[in-house]
């Protein structure tokens, strides 16, 4: 089998297995967050924290709650980091700088997991397991829990409650993360990936001269890493390490675990919305932009010129020679329309294009089909604002699911798409302009551009993946980053919460023959061409200058 | 409607109206011309509109479109810019066709206005200086000037006088003459009391003396309102409006952005981006096109609505209409023609068709409401009966109808012959010592029950009274209704007929006419319940209505037109008012909406879509010198980066020009589903969106590269 073959089989084999799962894991998911309930240890949490996960609360509460419980976990990230040198269990590494410690603390509550860090270099058991993959299961079930807020705002009329976040916080977790992380993780550890609790290890080199490797509750946490969309890897090297990714079946288990939960969450919102069709429109519009990335990835990369990619048989500089062009090419492109950042092979090292299209999956805004929950709250956005232009053409103010949208819903969805281009345009001119930022690129010209260009992209979209090359542990990027993944993640969150709030007060309009379908594969067509042009267009120059300068050369 | 609920006893008792107040053929002084999609455009607006286009670059008044508030700044700063540096044919041929943009933009809006100003110099003709005869408390009389008058002043109308203001005639009966606000110039009868009472200022009393009490301030008359309506003065932002503004800024904000931070990232690059440079590449990626057009758009939409004589008190309401999923509509006048007419003949046992139709013609000969006449076209038409003059027979005494006999006849060669409603006339015979024949109440029964409404026609002559058959007057159903309706419901709108009738004859009208549904023995509180219900499941309703018991139900409408023949208190509650006083508007009315709605989301798609080819055209030029792969982007194969540029903003203003004529007249609109409208309108504006810029600025580049010394 030629390698473009075996690509295309893996992508067929990864798309049945998603396909199988669908129904079920996505009813499973509407049932966790509809039903009253509680299981048992989820009583104990509640006690523990003091919360009702009964009460009812307003958009403005809810907000409070994923506000104040992330600020907590920021607050609690950043002093165990600062505190790594006095704990025990931390192999002996020293207590992180307060730049750095600030910046991780903001990555893995935001569900970005930029690393400013080397992961065997720097972070002990403790913070690896107590901090680090405690983050990857709750900051993936916060952006789940708004998510399936703002359905709720669909779903509900006149009332302006949407649900209890503690309660949907915890069920996330406990019914949905927790499991299905626990069942990847003992796959992972079938197949060779690494869980133990070992110390440093002088390994003799095949060539010659040694390395010093940790061991580490590695396959625990790569399981929660793809599953929740964090993407933070235990080792510096991420998923393209042996020990956390040791075959091309792992990998593309993997790529099955970071899609699974955004893609299903579609059929969760037509489970609650009342109309499993809507959640399918939904899907098919992810699958359409994914499918055709992970194309464009394919051709660009296995379309070999030059001799050394000839004799390879593709762009094989920075990707493993056990996944090969096609696996790590479907790989880059889940990584970054998701919000993992999990990387399988290098993206500063794939070709012009390549790189391009990992940056423009960012840059739709990681809604294709996106992390847990964020995906789908952002891809609803889009179905609002495409709704909005188009859904006139059909002779009705717009509408959407029977919700009406007003001059308040335009205003927040419209508050919602410019966060991340104002912070990824701000902040990487911000750094090409100062004096100092410039010293971190590793490249001139154009790649220079790119590598921070994509930093900034990365953070701000709360993706987490690195281009390689920028070095990122200094004072400047440190501090932006850790901003750009604050406000990209939780100012969203505000707006979509009080979208969430002024549908779910609506009256919901019946529909009619006069009612613009959203169910139907044209809405769907709609929705890519609207989410290209509106989100595609306010980087296109900021591309010309990166990744297509480079890749037209 | 409700204070002419037809009862079908009663049907001889049709008062016959001031003027046909339901006339199918709007005689407005504008022929409406069909369906919404028309409009009138004039190349010549452009030109005559041009003063008030420069008027409009006032700041004050830019400010209000954030978009082309936007493009106004950039074309100060270029300027300024050329002058600091005088030489550059470039910077100022940029800042040329930027100040041109704004103007195109002030220009759509100014010849949309035009249309209107028009219209206000007349209806202001009909108000100058009126001299009121106001009554004084001891009877006498006194002239003041119009403007002086205050509500609640008596004041009284001779032939001749023009009415001084909006009031109702509380004291006599006259003829006036409307034509300065409908247009129509047959004259209508006002009168005290009643639904026909109101008059308006500025229309003309022909005949006759009335007494009218002021109701309306002077300054606030419905005279005044019109002008201020149709000059836009009272203009206000629809909801939609608002909202799609919102996201025009937004789209604003991020090329503002994505421009501005465009600099360092040149910088780094290697080459240095000039402020005219970067202006011209900020307003072609904005949404001038809609941005420019989109009050255009409005305006043409209320004046459509006025074209057709029906005015809109605020664009809230013609943005409803789009919306409305449910309309009440009355059925006489609207459904059916506002008379039954005489179907059939038919005869009870013993008797001959011949014989009933020959009884029917005779009484009917002095009948002139429109079913009497209508006895007399179908007893010559089917039964070839000649049709007799009232003249021919000599010593007949003529019955007139009265409300208390409900009947009416002739006595003639011996002969009383009587038709009316069944129990009227079963009692005459009765009285007369005659016989019934027994399947007489079948019949009524059966003609009832199929929609109908039965006349008895009875004779007594020297064999006695007896009962002869039963004339069958059938509701006609006016031609195109049923496809009419049958749009309607593919459009996602349901049709309810209001009527008087009672249910049976109700249904049976409303399955002929292909209506959805139906109010039978409608009250004005039925009808209020019904809008409450359709509203409570998140409908939007329109009815129309003219009486003041219809006054609750207009305001709880969301679209509520009230007929101009109606009282002052409809009028007030509606939010539109009509003045061809014709029902069947309210289609289209509903089509105007969507129309409106359809060419505001067409032009923004459109305007969206056009960004790709500016694209095409600029980052190759403005970035292929230092990285030359990005030459490969300049897919029109443009000739020189300046010319990439300039064709870029000469298009982006051209377009604007180009498509006011599609912002006045509205997209074109045919009644279809959702779905297929969708398609077809995302085929033209979407994807002709993403085409046509990138053929016009390779036209236009082709044009400026043949100019000596550029290309």
């Amino acid at each position: 089998m030629g390698p473009v073959l075996a690509g295309v089989a893996q992508l067929l084999a990864l798309m049945a297995a998603l396909a199988l799962v669908y129904v079920p894991l996505g009813t499973y998911m509407a049932r966790v967050y509809s039903s009253d309930r509680h299981w048992r240890v989820e009583r104990w949490i509640y006690k523990g924290i003091g919360a009702n996960p009964d009460a009812e609360m307003r958009w403005a509460a809810y907000l409070r709650g994923v506000l104040a419980f992330s600020a907590a976990g920021v607050l609690f990230l950043y002093l165990l980091q600062r505190l790594q040198g006095s704990l025990p269990g931390s192999l002996g590494f020293s207590s992180i700088e307060p730049a750095q410690a600030f910046n991780t603390a903001a990555s893995f509550v935001t569900n970005t997991n930029w690393q400013s860090y080397s992961g065997e270099q720097a972070m002990g058991h403790v913070v690896q397991t107590s901090g680090l993959a405690v983050q990857n299961f709750v900051s993936a079930a916060v952006g789940m829990a708004v998510a399936v807020a703002l359905v709720r705002g669909f779903a509900r009329s006149r009332t302006g409650e949407l649900g209890n976040f503690w309660a949907d916080l915890v069920r996330g977790t406990v019914r949905v993360l927790v499991p299905v992380a626990a069942v990847a993780a003992v796959v992972l550890v079938a197949c060779g990936a690494l869980q133990n609790f070992s110390g440093i290890h002088e390994v003799g080199q095949f060539m010659g001269g040694s390395q010093a490797w940790n061991g580490g509750a590695v396959a625990s946490q790569e399981a929660i890493k793809e599953l929740g969309t964090n993407g933070g890897g235990y080792f510096n090297a991420n998923s393209a390490h042996p020990f956390e990714n040791p075959t091309p079946f792992t990998n593309l288990f993997e790529i099955f675990l970071i899609l699974v939960i955004p893609l299903s969450l579609t059929r969760t919102f037509g489970v609650m919305v009342g109309s499993v069709k809507q959640g399918y429109a939904i899907l098919a519009t992810m699958v359409t932009i994914w499918a055709g990335f992970t194309a464009l990835m394919m051709w660009t990369e296995f379309a070999h010129h030059g001799p050394a990619l000839q004799a390879a048989g593709g762009a094989m500089e920075g990707k493993e020679a056990r996944f090969g062009v096609g696996a790590s090419s479907i790989f880059a492109v889940s990584t970054t329309l998701t919000s993992t950042g999990a990387v399988d092979s290098f993206h500063s090292s794939f070709t012009g294009l390549g790189g391009g299209i990992t940056m423009l999956g960012m840059m739709l805004g990681e809604i294709a089909p996106g992390g847990v929950g964020s995906g789908l709250y952002g891809m609803l956005i889009m179905a609002i604002i495409a709704v909005f232009i188009a859904g006139l053409m059909v002779g009705r103010t717009p509408e959407y699911l029977g919700k009406k949208i007003g001059s308040r819903e335009i205003k927040l969805a419209a508050c919602y798409i410019l966060i991340t281009p104002a912070l990824v345009l701000v902040f990487t001119s911000a750094s090409l302009a100062l004096p100092t930022p410039p010293h971190s690129m590793l490249n001139s010209g154009a790649h220079g551009f790119s590598e921070v260009l994509y930093a900034f992209t990365s953070a701000s979209n709360n993706n987490g993946s690195a281009f390689a090359g920028l070095n990122a542990n200094t004072d400047w990027f440190n501090t932006t980053t850790g901003l750009a993944m604050l406000l990209g993640r939780f100012l969203p969150m505000i707006f979509v919460l009080a979208l969430a709030g002024s549908l779910a007060g609506q009256r919901p309009v019946p529909a009619t023959a006069g009612t613009l379908r959203t169910e139907k594969p044209l809405f769907s067509g709609l929705l890519v061409g609207a989410i290209l042009i509106v989100t595609g267009l306010t980087y296109f120059p900021a591309l010309a200058l990166g990744p297509l300068a480079e890749g037209l050369a | 409607m409700t204070t002419r609920t037809e009862n079908h006893e009663d049907s001889m008792s049709t008062a016959t109206p001031t003027r046909a107040p339901h006339s199918d053929v709007p005689a407005g002084r504008t022929p409406a011309e069909g369906r919404a999609g028309t409009g009138l455009f004039h190349p010549q607006q452009l030109l005559t509109s041009l003063p008030d286009a420069f008027r409009k670059l006032d700041p004050r008044v830019m400010v209000t479109s954030p978009v082309m508030f936007v493009v106004l700044i950039g074309s100060v700063l270029t300027t300024a810019f050329s002058f600091a540096d005088p030489g550059d044919w470039f910077g100022w041929t940029i800042s040329a066709w930027l100040w041109l943009t704004v103007l195109f933009a002030n220009l759509a809006e100014a010849v949309a206005e035009g249309r209107g100003k028009a219209q206000a110099d007349t209806l202001r003709k009909a108000k100058t200086d009126t001299v009121a005869r106001r009554l004084l408390g001891d009877g006498s009389e006194e002239r003041i000037p119009g403007a002086g008058l205050t509500i609640g002043d008596l004041v009284v109308c001779e032939a001749g006088d023009v009415i001084p203001g909006d009031g109702d005639v509380v004291e006599g009966v006259a003829s006036v003459d409307e034509s300065a606000i409908t247009g129509e110039s047959a004259p209508v009868i006002r009168e005290s009391g009643g639904d026909r009472s109101a008059v308006t200022g500025g229309t003309k009393v022909l005949s006759d003396r009335i007494v009218i009490r002021i109701t309306t301030k002077p300054g606030e008359t419905f005279i005044d309102r019109m002008i201020n309506l149709v000059e836009g003065a009272a203009r206000q932002k629809t909801p939609n409006e608002i909202a799609l503004n919102i996201l025009l800024a937004s789209l604003t904000i991020v090329f503002l952005l994505a421009c501005t931070t465009l600099t360092p990232f040149a910088d780094y690059a290697g080459t240095h981006l000039t402020m005219v440079v970067l202006v011209a590449l900020l307003v072609c990626l904005i949404p001038t096109t809609i941005g420019a057009l989109l009050s255009a758009i409005g305006i043409a939409g209320m004046d459509r609505l006025v074209q057709r004589n029906v005015l809109a008190m605020s664009g809230r309401a013609v943005e409803a209409a789009g919306d409305v999923s449910t309309l009440l509509l009355d059925k006489t006048g609207t459904i059916t023609l506002g008379n039954r007419q005489a179907a059939e003949f038919v005869p009870v046992r013993g008797t001959t068709e011949a014989e009933v139709a020959d009884a029917a013609q005779l009484s009917s000969l002095a009948d002139e409401t429109p079913e009497g006449r209508s006895i007399v076209v179908l007893a010559k038409e089917k039964y070839r009966l000649r049709e007799r003059h009232q003249g021919e027979l000599v010593g007949a005494g003529w019955i007139e109808f009265t409300a208390q006999t409900r009947m009416s006849g002739v006595d003639a060669d011996g002969r009383r012959i009587r038709k009316g409603a069944a129990g009227s006339v079963l009692a005459w015979v009765r009285e007369q010592g005659g016989t019934v024949a027994e399947d007489a109440d079948e019949i009524a029964d059966r003609i009832s029950a199929a929609g109908g409404t039965p006349l008895l026609v009875a004779v007594q002559d020297r064999t006695g009274a007896r009962v002869l058959g039963v004339i069958h007057l059938k509701d006609v159903v006016k031609d195109g209704m049923r496809e009419r309706f049958g749009e309607l419901r593919r459009m996602g709108i349901k049709t309810v007929m209001i009527t008087g009738d009672n249910p049976l004859t109700a249904k049976a009208i409303a399955e002929e006419a292909g209506v959805d549904d139906f109010l039978a023995e409608a009250t004005p509180e039925d009808k209020m319940a019904l809008i409450k219900r359709e509203q409570a499941g998140g409908k939007l309703v329109a009815m129309t209505g003219d009486g003041t018991n219809d006054a609750p139900a207009l305001a709880q409408a969301d679209v509520g037109v009230a007929m101009n023949t109606g009282t002052s208190a409809a009028k007030e509650a509606g939010n539109m008012v009509d003045l061809d006083s014709n029902p069947t508007k309210l289609i289209e009315i509903v089509e105007i909406g969507k129309q409106l709605l359809i060419t505001r989301g067409a032009l923004t798609t459109f305007s969206i879509a056009n960004d790709v080819a500016k694209y095409f055209a600029i980052i190759p030029a403005l970035f292929a010198a230092v990285y030359p792969g990005l030459d490969k982007l300049n897919v029109m194969r443009l000739s020189s980066p300046d010319s990439a540029i300039l064709s870029a903003v000469v298009f982006n203003a051209l377009i604007i020009i180009a498509l006011v004529p599609l912002a006045l007249k509205g997209v074109r609109y045919r009644p279809m589903s959702a779905d297929r409208m969708l398609r077809r309108n995302l085929g033209i504006y979407g994807l002709g969106g993403l085409i046509a810029p990138f053929l016009g600025i390779k036209i236009i580049d082709l044009l400026i590269s043949l100019i000596p010394g550029i290309g």
